[in-house]
């Protein structure tokens, strides 16, 4: 909607005031701020307060107006000198440009530019194979035959184009069987243990009075929250590609989800990957993600997670899915603090390790042994097949 | 937009915000009082989120006493419905009805118009709020503890101030509560609520602040010990703590010191230690802040 005419006749401010406001409330969209109708009128109320004679006391009362989080506070100060006084004009557009990438850019400098696309997530951004993605989980690859044949293959062995594709249709119904096997498992019941005696009563008057048909209430069971922890480093490569499909759908398909990438740090990719198209989520992930140095600091992204994620993604039916092949180049005392703070937060943690596949593999990487303690469910995940015997299990929690 | 005919008390100017709240007992920044004068202006709500400690909560408590009004506190919790949030029936009174009509021949229409009419209506904290006749301070208390259900029927109060009843139609404020939200951001809050209100992130206070907060609250405590204090735990807060010390906590603190005659805390470094009980909550911080560290950072206290 134009922002000039959301305005409106509100009272106040004339008509040059009110084109700047739209104009500055275009640039706070464009900064992925969540700004509607009634709060343009308010603006536009503010501007003929004696709040709007100070520059200083201006900026205050629109932050608290269009603000929405904390990460919004700090990027408004630059955003709105950069347009009420044009200063900083340069630092606004990458302010601007960050926030299309994120909602809320932590640690992350996520810069804009084709150089980014080299670290994280190599290829899978461009793939030209995801673009039929959407349209094919909703099921138009038909052939549960053609599906046999590669669910056995390990994810590494699927070179040709065609094969990959039909690899990641399979994840994203995999991740879609997932929940239908939870949501039919709430459903089943039927009665409950409160008597709800507002309904009781209202079917009551029908029979003069008399509570025949008793009504009951129950809890509403809490959705399983699934919390994923992405390895997404340059020994994992071969399978990035396919477990980012994987998270994606995972992500689209569970009410509750959350989704980290790690390498060398961490990134909380949830928003991404909430993009229904699965090529414009790579691409903002592939934003998120760069910075690729060299190996992977399993242990402190953990205890960066722990530190200034967990308390709010882990509630009392979350399970933590890490997907990683454990190869640690940090203290491994490091990552057993860090898989001992998170076991002691959350009911569950599933390690999927794509390496375990391998016939002759033993987790003896160091990172991998001291984190081994901790985990709830270690299992292969270097094929299909392996990632679907994880379903039952997940339905227990 | 808030409906017509339901005034809110007259608007307190801007610049006399900072000091009314003083009086009240809350030391309060600017960009605080600002918010809080819009949101009589703009007839919004304002959510304050924050660490837990940093005093959130005070603030609604401050704008009930600055404006002389009733408070009503709303304290949100895993579960909570409407039947607890909103409204209840008066179900033992209704059943009472019934029976009472049973033979009198009215029929269904006329007995249900009868029971579900305003007298068998219990009111709870939000219908309260906007029944009130002045306008009260509605604080709903850390609603990042309710879940998602419960945030959206807050939608309608918060927008429109008027809450729908099915079987017995709308009701609308007679006067607009100003409604403050808390949130220790535990959970992710949705967007529709966030856009809503009016947002302010509460900060640990500095330690001028601090130090003003303690002296206003422990009016017999020393100027001198009252810096030490907000400094000392300035910088306790900047240890990696598991729990970091709220506002409450140095209050506890600077009284037992005060209490146990401590003038000045780089006299008294065991004492200091020992009393750090009142605001180290857990296990691991308590083992973490060694006697040698108390030392060092007493060190820093000018």
């Amino acid at each position: 909607m134009n922002a000039l005419a959301c305005i409106g006749d509100a009272p106040g401010p004339g008509p040059a005031m009110r084109k700047r406001l739209a104009g500055f409330a275009q640039t706070l969209r464009g900064a992925s701020f969540a700004i509607g109708h009634a709060e343009l009128q308010d603006a536009a109320r503010i501007l003929a307060t004696p709040l709007a004679e100070r520059p200083e006391r201006l900026r205050a009362a629109l932050k608290a107006l269009f603000s929405s989080r904390h990460s919004d506070l700090a990027r408004f100060d630059e955003l709105f000198d950069a347009f009420w006084r044009g200063r900083g004009a340069k630092r606004a557009n990458r302010i601007t440009a960050q926030g299309l990438a994120s909602r809320s850019p932590r640690k992350f400098e996520a810069g804009p530019g084709p150089e980014h696309r080299q670290g994280g997530l190599p290829e899978t951004a461009d793939a030209p194979s995801l673009d039929d993605g959407s349209a094919g989980g909703r099921g138009r690859k038909g052939g549960a035959s053609a599906h046999e044949s590669i669910s056995t293959k390990d994810i590494r062995a699927l070179g040709a184009e065609k094969d990959r594709a039909e690899a990641l249709v399979l994840a994203e119904r995999l991740a879609r069987r997932m929940r239908a096997r939870l949501t039919r498992r709430e459903r089943a019941r039927r009665t409950g243990r409160r008597l709800d005696l507002r309904s009781t009563i209202r079917h009551s008057v029908a029979h003069g009075g008399e509570p025949i048909e008793l009504k009951f209430r129950r809890r509403k069971p809490k959705p399983l929250r699934l919390v994923v922890l992405l390895d997404a480093s340059g020994s994992m490569e071969p399978y990035t590609a396919f477990f980012t499909r994987f998270v994606h759908a995972v992500s689209l398909s569970f009410r509750e989800s959350e989704a980290f990438l790690f390498h060398t740090r961490l990134a909380h990719v949830s928003s991404a990957l909430r993009e229904r198209d699965p090529s414009r989520a790579l691409d903002r992930l592939a934003l998120m993600a760069q910075g690729v140095g060299g190996g992977t600091k399993i242990g402190e992204c953990l205890a960066t997670f722990n530190r200034w994620h967990a308390r709010r993604v882990i509630h009392s039916r979350t399970c933590v899915m890490i997907l990683s092949d454990g190869y640690d180049t940090g203290a491994p005392e490091l990552l057993e603090a860090a898989m001992r703070d998170l076991r002691r937060r959350c009911k569950r943690i599933v390690w999927l390790n794509p390496l375990l596949g391998a016939d002759a593999y033993e987790p003896s990487a160091r990172g991998m042994r001291a984190a081994l303690p901790f985990v709830d469910l270690f299992a292969p995940a270097h094929d299909i097949d392996s990632l679907a015997a994880l379903e039952p299990y997940l339905a227990r929690i | 937009m808030p409906p017509v005919g339901a005034p809110m008390a007259s608007p307190i100017p801007r610049e006399a915000i900072a000091a009314k709240l003083a009086e009240a007992g809350y030391v309060a920044d600017r960009d605080l009082s600002t918010a809080l004068w819009m949101m009589d202006h703009l007839h919004r709500p304002l959510l304050i989120e924050g660490e837990a400690g940093v005093g959130k909560t005070e603030v609604a408590k401050a704008l009930a006493t600055v404006h002389g009004c009733e408070l009503i506190r709303m304290q949100c919790y895993e579960g909570l419905d409407a039947s607890s949030a909103l409204y209840e029936w008066n179900y033992q009174r209704q059943l009472l009805a019934i029976k009472a009509r049973e033979n009198s021949g009215a029929s269904v229409g006329e007995i249900e118009a009868q029971i579900f009419s305003e007298t068998y209506l219990l009111e709870r904290p939000l219908l309260a709020a906007i029944r009130r006749e002045v306008s009260p301070v509605l604080l709903i208390d850390e609603v990042d503890r309710a879940d998602e259900e419960f945030e959206a029927f807050l939608l309608e109060l918060l927008s429109d101030f008027q809450v729908t009843i099915p079987e017995f139609g709308t009701i609308r404020a007679r006067a607009i509560p100003r409604v403050v939200l808390t949130s220790n951001g535990t959970r992710e809050l949705s967007d529709a609520l966030r856009r809503r209100c009016l947002y302010h992130y509460l900060d640990f206070p500095d330690v001028d602040r601090e130090a003003a907060i303690i002296l206003w609250r422990q009016p017999g405590i020393d100027t001198s010990l009252a810096l030490q204090v907000a400094r000392m735990v300035g910088m306790l807060r900047k240890e990696d703590l598991r729990k970091v010390p709220g506002i409450a906590e140095t209050l506890d603190w600077a009284a037992t010191l005060a209490g146990l005659g401590v003038e000045d805390m780089r006299q008294e470094p065991e004492m200091v230690h020992d009393t750090l009980i009142a605001i180290l909550k857990t296990h691991e911080d308590r083992a973490r802040v060694s006697p040698e560290t108390t030392q060092r950072l007493l060190g820093k206290v000018a």
